[in-house]
């Protein structure tokens, strides 16, 4: 849908896996950081009884201008945790768009031609610096090394006003989400 | 003013709040259930009332005593819950109680399902309960919006000492955006000489709607009437989008009417002159904006998540001078942006 | 009114009760417990701050009989409206004044809830086993064998199940501080009616919690009785199966 795409800031992005994956968190965290940059944000999250145990999935719009449809039928990134979400929104992926796979869970072969993948072992990489939770921020981390929606300092910021006092799981998180910008670079 | 990132019930019920909403009753419900939550919490910060009541009955009657007694009083629920409530609603409006009901919409009938829907339109805005009333139906569709409304809400019923509803299908609750809190000042309003305080020093006040005699009772409901028409003179509100050279027009409201403005952006790179007639207040009904628009445009696409409500509205407005066609979808699923290009698309090549 | 030096007045209209005539039939509860209502509220001295709520029954026109601020309310749901003004204003003494089918059908869960909550208010509950305003149905505490226009062969258990007691139910609650069943059939149950309710009212202004004062009233018109016979069937047939006493009272009222 090339004519979606405008001269200024815009983007879209589905998240989706397990309900406590923390894909909802990351949603947010990055609606909140590109607001916080004073750009337009919609976050619109799948809610009900799913998002105990099972599927949770989140649509992020970030925009310099006033944001239309917040529901996005064919999203220019996907980020997916398991493999029931690549089933469920692989085919849904606008063709020429990025695709990122928890690739320490998702198991699943990636049948797309036409978009881009960027596997991440994100569970595993959250293990080494001490946090299998923090895998979310490390497929952020990923996501913003390929797109520079925002900076990790935006990151860094938005997790400090989030967290607060509980420095602890920020530090954590900032590691995650390094090693997930780096391990996207290299 | 400092930007907040809140779903959309949170900032309804942060909105109610500061436009000094103190009394709340409500029963959970999905997918409102941030409101209740949220005014668990705040309303003891602010020396309000917070109470789960035992039903959505019950809920309605507390906010029918609480308005009875001059509280600044809202409820909140969701399409099954409404209708337990419209009930309670009917003697609200009978006995001209203001007050703020909030109606995040699921998909129904029945208990349907949680997803978002826009199914409620008729109940809202033509009725509901039983007799002569109508709410003051507000729909936003963006979550500042759903603020501002909100805050206009309460002023609103103290007016015309009317019932209004805030209609929101369920993404308007559960969406986040950024959004700012900057209460209006409040017009002068009319004194509640007549609430329930205790007869101290005055003749006991009576809040009723009771009429036995059919003459008073239509002297009563031809009051109601009065205070409606001039609603419909003074509180219609809607938006135009890209109207004025437009060669089609979209209507809808609330989350569709954003899917709506996306859709219209695409059919004008594509070279169709499509515009939003957006109806922000449902009642009063924007009947005006229509009877104009049918005089230059003659095809109207009428988008719901429905099998098709607000297009009566249309079509009334319209009179007969335009074509209207319905495009809905329903139980939860809601139109796309391609749907309503495609719709859009196939209307305006057809010929009349 | 000619006035006689030397004679002391004892018995006058109470200032709360409107020097009107009611509506009722000859040889009804209600009338009576108007009145014990109207003395409780002139003898606390409450009068400008005393609410009252009533709703569909044959009491629905109370507001034309007390001179206090009033509700007329939708059938079943006092408790809730009562629940509501009260939260908005504390001081107030907030009371319903509810038949059997409002109070212990209708609104069954609004009833019981107010009592959970403690909800400091005052319920006046009317119980004459029968559905007065509409003309004589079945009420929730028709006595097993009763006729009435919807139990033409008497209340029979297998299609109608059993009377309802709500007092004994209600005590059952934490919320429920003082909870007794009264009637109004002669002097003497009139005379302990009114310490009842006047005992209810305390409980609500010491903020005690949930107060309730079930009053078996006589309906001789939808019994087909005389006013006379109605009251003896309080008396000899309802009290067996609604016992009178207080259920529960709060420790600091006795």
């Amino acid at each position: 849908m090339a004519y979606l795409e405008k001269k200024g800031v815009y983007t879209n992005v589905l998240m989706a896996g397990f309900g406590g994956q923390g894909l909802m968190f990351i949603g947010k965290l990055l609606a909140y950081c590109a607001m916080k940059r004073g750009l337009n944000v919609t976050w619109i999250p799948s809610y009900g009884p799913e998002m105990r145990g099972g599927t949770a999935n989140c649509t992020v719009v970030i925009s310099d201008e006033p944001i239309g449809s917040p529901v996005i039928s064919a999203p220019e990134a996907l980020i997916v945790m398991n493999n029931p979400s690549l089933e469920a929104f692989e085919s849904k992926l606008k063709s020429g768009g990025r695709l990122f796979v928890d690739s320490s869970l998702v198991t699943r072969k990636v049948m797309r031609k036409d978009v881009e993948v960027v596997a991440v072992p994100a569970d595993d990489i959250a293990m080494e610096v001490g946090e299998k939770k923090a895998a979310n921020l490390v497929m952020l981390g990923a996501y913003i090394a390929k797109t520079g929606v925002i900076s990790k300092e935006d990151v860094a910021e938005g997790l400090r006003e989030l967290f607060g006092a509980k420095i602890q799981f920020l530090d954590v998180n900032m590691k995650a989400l390094e090693k997930g910008i780096q391990h996207t670079k290299t | 003013m400092e930007k907040k990132f809140m779903n959309g019930n949170e900032a309804i019920a942060e909105a109610a709040v500061q436009a000094g909403c103190r009394y709340f009753f409500g029963y959970p419900i999905t997918p409102q259930n941030e409101i209740p939550e949220y005014m668990s919490k705040r309303m003891p910060e602010v020396g309000g009332v917070y109470l789960q009541a035992e039903s959505e009955v019950a809920a309605i009657y507390m906010v029918f005593g609480a308005a009875g007694a001059g509280g600044r009083v809202m409820t909140s629920s969701s399409s099954p819950g409404i209708s337990l409530k419209q009930e309670g609603i009917s003697y609200i409006a009978a006995a001209e109680l203001p007050c703020l009901i909030v109606n995040i919409m699921r998909g129904g009938p029945g208990l349907g399902g949680i997803q978002p829907s826009q199914s409620d339109y008729f109940q809202a805005t033509k009725g509901g309960g039983h007799g002569d009333y109508h709410l003051l139906v507000l729909a936003p569709s963006t979550v500042q919006e759903a603020v501002e409304l909100t805050m206009d809400a309460f002023d609103l019923a103290d007016k015309y000492r009317n019932p209004v509803m805030l209609l929101g299908d369920g993404y308007i609750g559960q969406m986040m955006e950024p959004v700012v809190f900057e209460k209006k000042p409040s017009p002068i309003l009319p004194a509640k000489d007549w609430t329930i305080t205790g007869a101290k020093g005055r003749k006991a006040n009576l809040v009723k709607t009771l009429n036995l005699d059919p003459v008073i009772l239509e002297q009563h409901n031809l009051k109601i009437q009065h205070k409606l028409q001039e609603m419909a003179r003074n509180e219609v509100r809607v938006e135009h989008y890209l109207t004025d050279d437009a060669e089609v027009i979209i209507a809808a409201y609330g989350t569709v009417a954003r899917i709506a403005k996306t859709a219209i952006q695409i059919l004008r790179k594509k070279g169709v002159r499509a515009g939003l007639i957006r109806p922000i207040t449902l009642y009063p009904f924007p009947y005006k904006a229509f009877e104009d628009i049918a005089s230059r445009v003659k095809k109207i696409l009428v988008a719901e998540m429905s099998l098709g409500q607000m297009v009566e509205d249309v079509k009334l407005g319209v009179c007969g001078r335009a074509h209207v066609r319905f495009y809905g979808r329903t139980g939860g699923m809601v139109p796309s942006y391609e749907e309503l290009v495609m719709e859009t698309e196939r209307l305006v090549k057809e010929a009349l | 009114m000619v006035e006689v030096s030397g004679l002391e007045r004892v018995f006058s209209r109470p200032k709360s009760l409107l020097p009107v005539v009611t509506h009722y039939c000859p040889g009804c509860g209600h009338g009576i417990t108007h009145r014990l209502v109207a003395e409780v509220i002139d003898e606390l001295g409450i009068r400008e701050r005393t609410v009252g709520v009533a709703p569909v029954g044959c009491a629905v026109l109370l507001y034309k009989y007390l001179d206090v601020d009033m509700y007329e309310a939708a059938h079943g749901r006092a408790p809730a409206i009562a629940t509501g003004c009260k939260r908005v204003h504390p001081d107030l003494v907030v009371f319903t004044y509810q038949g059997d089918g409002d109070f212990a059908a209708i609104g069954t869960a609004e009833s019981v809830h107010a009592a959970v909550r403690g909800e400091r208010i005052t319920t006046i509950f009317i119980n004459n086993a029968i559905y007065g305003m509409t003309g004589g149905q079945m009420a929730p505490t028709t006595l097993v064998g009763q006729k009435t226009t919807t139990t033409p062969m008497g209340r029979m258990v297998e299609r109608a199940g059993y009377p309802i007691r709500m007092s004994e139910m209600l005590a059952t609650l934490d919320g429920a501080a003082y909870i007794a069943r009264v009637a109004v059939s002669s002097a003497k149950y009139v005379v302990q009616a009114k310490r009842a309710i006047r005992r209810a009212f305390e409980t609500q202004l010491k903020g005690l919690g949930y107060s309730m004062v079930e009053v078996l009233s006589h309906c001789p018109t939808d019994w087909h009785m005389t006013p006379l016979d109605a009251t003896l069937w309080v008396e000899e047939t309802m009290m067996k199966v609604f016992p009178l006493g207080e259920f529960k009272v709060p420790k600091e009222l006795v």
